[in-house]
C-alpha cells in the first residue's frame, strides 16, 4: 500500500465527502416526486386547500353532554377503543363552605369513556352543587401546532385550509408530536403504530359534507364552516358575531384556531 | 377556588388519580423506561469525551493513563446510543427518514446529523490519529486475525515519518477542540427535546439543556473513574494514584456544578410558582419521592460530594486503597444517580395529565420490548462492547508507545521523541 499522508489527499478525501453530501438534496428531491405521484390524499381529485379555511366553534352552554358526537366520530374514523379524536369533560364546581371567603368551592372533572354514552348523575349532592356544564374536546387546529413543529419527519403538517394532518404513510410512530400536544389530542394508534388526532373529517369536509360530529350534534353545541365562503346566514359567521369567544390554553401561544364561547376558567 | 390537585370521586381507575385526558389514560407512558436509557447513555458519551479531552487540550498530563481508556468507552456506549431510540419507534424501518428528510424546526430530526457528526467526524477521527501509528507497528508484528485488523485500521497510511507524526498530533488536537463544544452540542440537543415540549411544566424549561449537559459532565467522569479502577481490579495493577485523584477532583467540581444548577432551577420553579408547581410539588412528594429526593438528590449527589469533597480536604491522611475505595462507591453512586435523575425528568414528566388535574402510574414491563429486560440488555452492551475494545486496542501484551494502558510500563512520548 502506498500510504502517503499528504494534504492532497486528505483534501480530496473531503472534497469527496462534501460533494455526497451536496447530493443529497437532489436524492430527496427525485423522492418527494415519486412519492407525489403515487399520494393517497382523503381529499378528492381537484380540491384546492389554498381556497379553504375551516374553522370549528363550540358553544358550550349549548352541549348537554350526550356523547354522540363521540360515538359519531369513533364509527365514521375508525378510532381504537380507549382512544378519542373528541371527547366531553364534564365539570362538576361545588359551592364553598360557608364562611370560607371562597367564591367557589372544588372543581371535578370526568369524562367516562370520553362521554361516549352520555354521563350518569354526579356523585355529588345536588345541593352541593354551585355550577355544572360539559366542554367538547377535539384537536385545536393550532397556527402555531406545536405537533407540527416537533415532528422529526415533517410527517405532521398545517394544511392550507386550516386543519393540521398526519400522513400515516411517513410517521415514524416516535410521539414526539403527543408529547408536544398541550391538549391530549393527540394518541398513538395501536393498529397503525402511528400518531392519530381528529382531521376535521377532512374526507367529508373536502366533499362539501360536514364532519360526522357536527352532523349529529342535537343540540348544536358544534359549529361548523368555511371562512372563505360563507354560506347565506352562516352559522359561524353568526356565532363569532354574537360571542366573546376564546382558545384553549392561549398562553402556551399555539394560537388554537377552534373558537369556544362561554368557557370557566376551570377549562384546560 | 381551589385550583389544586383534587381526587375525582366520580372517575376513579386503578392507575389514574385525579382526571386525566382520555388519550393519556394508557397502561404505559408513551416514552417508557428505553427513552431513559437512552438520553443516559448519549450522556456518558459526551461526559467521557470530555474527561479525554482534558488531556489533549487543556494538556492535563496526570490524566494520560485514562486518555485513551476514555476514548474508548465513548465509543462504545457511541454505538449504541441509538439503539433505545430504534427498538421504540412505533415504525422503526422509517427511521432513515428522519436522515433524508429531516423536519428542520424538530429537535429530533437534527439528531441523526449531531450523531454522525459527533461519531464520524469527531471521535472515530480522533481515535484514528491517535491510533494510527500503533496500528502501523502493531500490523508489522501481530500475526493472524489482529494483524489484519490492525493493518485494515491503517487505512493504507503507513508513514510513520516524523512529520506525518506531528500532523496526527495536530490534527488530534484540532479535533479534540472541535469535539468540545460538539459533545456539548450532542447532549444538549438531548436536552432540548424535553426543554422544548411547552406543553409539559416539568419538561419546558430553558435550563433543561444544560442540566442535561451537565449531568452528562459528572456522569462521564464517574464513569471513566468506575472503568478505570475495574480495569486495574481486572488487571491486578495498581491504579495510578495521581491520575485518581485528579479524576476525583474534577468529577467532584463536575457533580458541585450540576448540583447547584440543578438546584437553581427548582429554586426558579418553586419561586415563580407558575401554573404546574402544584402538580410538580406533589410528584416529588409522592410518585418521585424515592428516585428524585433519595435516588438522585441524596444518594446519587449530596452522598458523593461529601466522600469526594471531604477527599479534597483530607486527601494525604487517607490511605490509597480506602481513597480507591471511596473513588469507586462515590463513583458508582453518582451514575445510578443521574440514571435516577433521567428517570425522574423522562418519566416523571409522563406521570401527570396535561390538565394538571391529576397523576397516572408506571408499572414496568418485565419482558415486552419496553420492559425491565431490554432496558438492562441495552445498558450492559456497552459494557460488553467497550471489553471487547480493551482487547484489541488496550491490551497489556501489545507494544505500545505511549504511556496509556494500566500496568503497562511508561515509554516516552512519541509527538516528543522522533521515531
Amino acid at each position: 500500500m502506498t500510504g502517503s499522508f499528504t494534504r492532497r489527499n486528505a483534501l480530496k478525501n473531503l472534497a469527496g465527502f462534501l460533494g455526497g453530501i451536496l447530493a443529497l438534496p437532489a436524492g430527496r428531491a427525485c423522492k418527494a416526486a415519486v412519492k407525489n405521484a403515487f399520494v393517497i390524499s382523503p381529499a378528492p381529485a381537484g380540491y384546492d386547500p389554498s381556497k379553504h379555511k375551516w374553522l370549528m366553534a363550540l358553544d358550550v352552554d349549548r352541549c348537554i353532554g350526550c356523547g354522540l358526537c363521540v360515538e359519531a366520530c369513533k364509527a365514521e374514523n375508525s378510532v381504537p377503543d380507549n382512544n378519542f379524536r373528541t371527547w366531553i369533560e364534564r365539570y362538576v364546581i361545588t359551592r364553598p363552605k360557608a364562611g370560607s371567603g371562597e367564591s367557589r368551592g372544588d372543581t371535578f372533572v370526568d369524562s367516562p369513556n370520553g362521554g361516549m354514552g352520555g354521563f350518569k348523575p354526579s356523585l355529588i349532592p345536588r345541593d352541593d352543587i354551585l355550577k355544572s356544564f360539559f366542554v367538547p374536546k377535539l384537536c385545536n387546529q393550532c397556527e402555531n401546532s406545536p405537533c407540527s413543529q416537533v415532528c422529526p419527519v415533517g410527517a405532521t403538517f398545517e394544511s392550507p385550509d386550516g386543519v393540521v394532518l398526519v400522513d400515516k404513510n411517513y410517521c415514524i410512530g416516535c410521539g414526539f408530536c403527543i408529547q408536544a400536544c398541550p391538549y391530549g389530542c393527540r394518541f398513538l394508534n395501536p393498529a397503525s403504530h402511528t400518531a392519530d388526532k381528529c382531521t376535521l373529517c377532512y374526507h367529508r369536509v373536502t366533499r362539501g359534507l360536514r364532519p360526522a360530529c357536527v352532523e349529529i350534534c342535537p343540540s348544536q353545541a358544534r359549529i361548523f364552516g368555511d371562512l372563505n365562503h360563507p354560506v347565506q346566514d352562516d352559522p359561524l359567521q353568526r356565532f363569532i358575531e354574537n360571542n366573546k369567544t376564546q382558545g384553549l390554553k392561549a398562553h402556551l401561544g399555539t394560537k388554537p384556531r377552534v373558537r369556544y364561547a362561554g368557557l370557566d376558567e376551570e377549562v384546560r | 377556588m381551589n385550583t389544586g390537585i383534587l381526587t375525582n370521586a366520580v372517575e376513579m381507575l386503578p392507575q389514574l388519580q385525579g382526571y386525566a385526558y382520555p388519550n393519556e389514560r394508557t397502561l404505559q407512558p408513551l416514552w417508557s423506561v428505553l427513552i431513559v436509557v437512552y438520553p443516559y447513555i448519549t450522556g456518558l458519551v459526551a461526559g467521557a469525551f470530555i474527561m479525554a479531552s482534558l488531556v489533549r487540550v487543556l494538556n492535563v498530563k496526570a490524566l494520560e493513563p485514562i486518555y485513551r481508556l476514555a476514548l474508548l468507552t465513548a465509543l462504545a456506549f457511541m454505538l449504541c446510543a441509538t439503539l433505545p431510540l430504534l427498538f421504540h419507534l412505533g415504525h422503526p424501518e422509517r427511521c432513515y427518514e428522519i436522515l433524508l428528510t429531516p423536519h428542520f424546526t424538530s429537535p429530533m430530526a437534527m439528531f441523526g446529523f449531531v450523531y454522525a457528526w459527533y461519531l464520524m467526524a469527531v471521535l472515530l477521527l480522533e481515535l484514528w490519529f491517535d491510533y494510527r501509528r500503533d496500528f502501523v507497528e502493531w500490523s508489522r508484528t501481530q500475526s493472524g486475525f489482529r494483524g489484519i485488523l490492525y493493518r485494515a485500521f491503517t487505512l493504507g497510511v503507513t508513514d510513520l515519518s516524523e512529520p506525518a507524526l506531528r500532523l496526527d498530533a495536530r490534527l488530534g488536537r484540532i479535533i479534540s477542540i472541535v469535539g468540545i463544544p460538539s459533545a456539548f452540542l450532542l447532549h444538549g440537543y438531548v436536552g432540548f427535546i424535553f426543554g422544548s415540549i411547552k406543553a409539559n411544566p416539568w419538561w419546558g424549561n430553558v435550563l433543561m439543556p444544560i442540566i442535561f449537559i451537565l449531568s452528562a459532565v459528572a456522569s462521564g467522569m464517574a464513569l471513566c473513574v468506575f472503568a478505570y479502577l475495574f480495569l486495574c481490579w481486572a488487571r491486578r495493577v495498581t491504579a495510578d494514584m495521581r491520575c485518581l485523584d485528579l479524576m476525583a477532583s474534577f468529577l467532584f467540581y463536575a457533580v458541585l456544578l450540576d448540583a447547584s444548577i440543578e438546584g437553581l432551577d427548582w429554586l426558579h420553579r418553586l419561586y415563580s410558582a407558575e401554573e404546574g408547581i402544584d402538580v410538580l410539588r406533589s410528584l416529588a412528594a409522592s410518585k418521585l419521592f424515592y428516585t428524585l429526593l433519595i435516588g438522585q438528590a441524596l444518594m446519587g449527589t449530596l452522598v458523593p460530594l461529601l466522600m469526594l469533597g471531604s477527599l479534597q480536604l483530607v486527601r494525604k491522611w487517607v490511605s490509597d486503597l480506602n481513597r480507591r475505595r471511596l473513588y469507586f462507591s462515590s463513583s458508582t453512586l453518582i451514575l445510578l444517580g443521574v440514571l435516577a435523575m433521567r428517570w425522574n425528568v423522562v418519566i416523571g414528566g409522563q406521570l401527570f395529565s396535561k390538565s394538571l388535574r391529576g397523576f397516572m402510574s408506571y408499572k414496568m414491563e418485565f419482558a415486552g420490548h419496553e420492559g425491565w429486560w431490554l432496558s438492562l440488555a441495552l445498558l450492559a452492551l456497552p459494557f460488553f462492547i467497550l471489553t471487547v475494545l480493551i482487547k484489541y486496542f488496550l491490551a497489556l501484551d501489545l507494544p505500545t508507545i505511549e504511556n496509556v494502558v494500566p500496568g503497562a510500563s511508561p515509554h516516552p512520548d512519541p509527538r516528543e521523541a522522533p521515531h
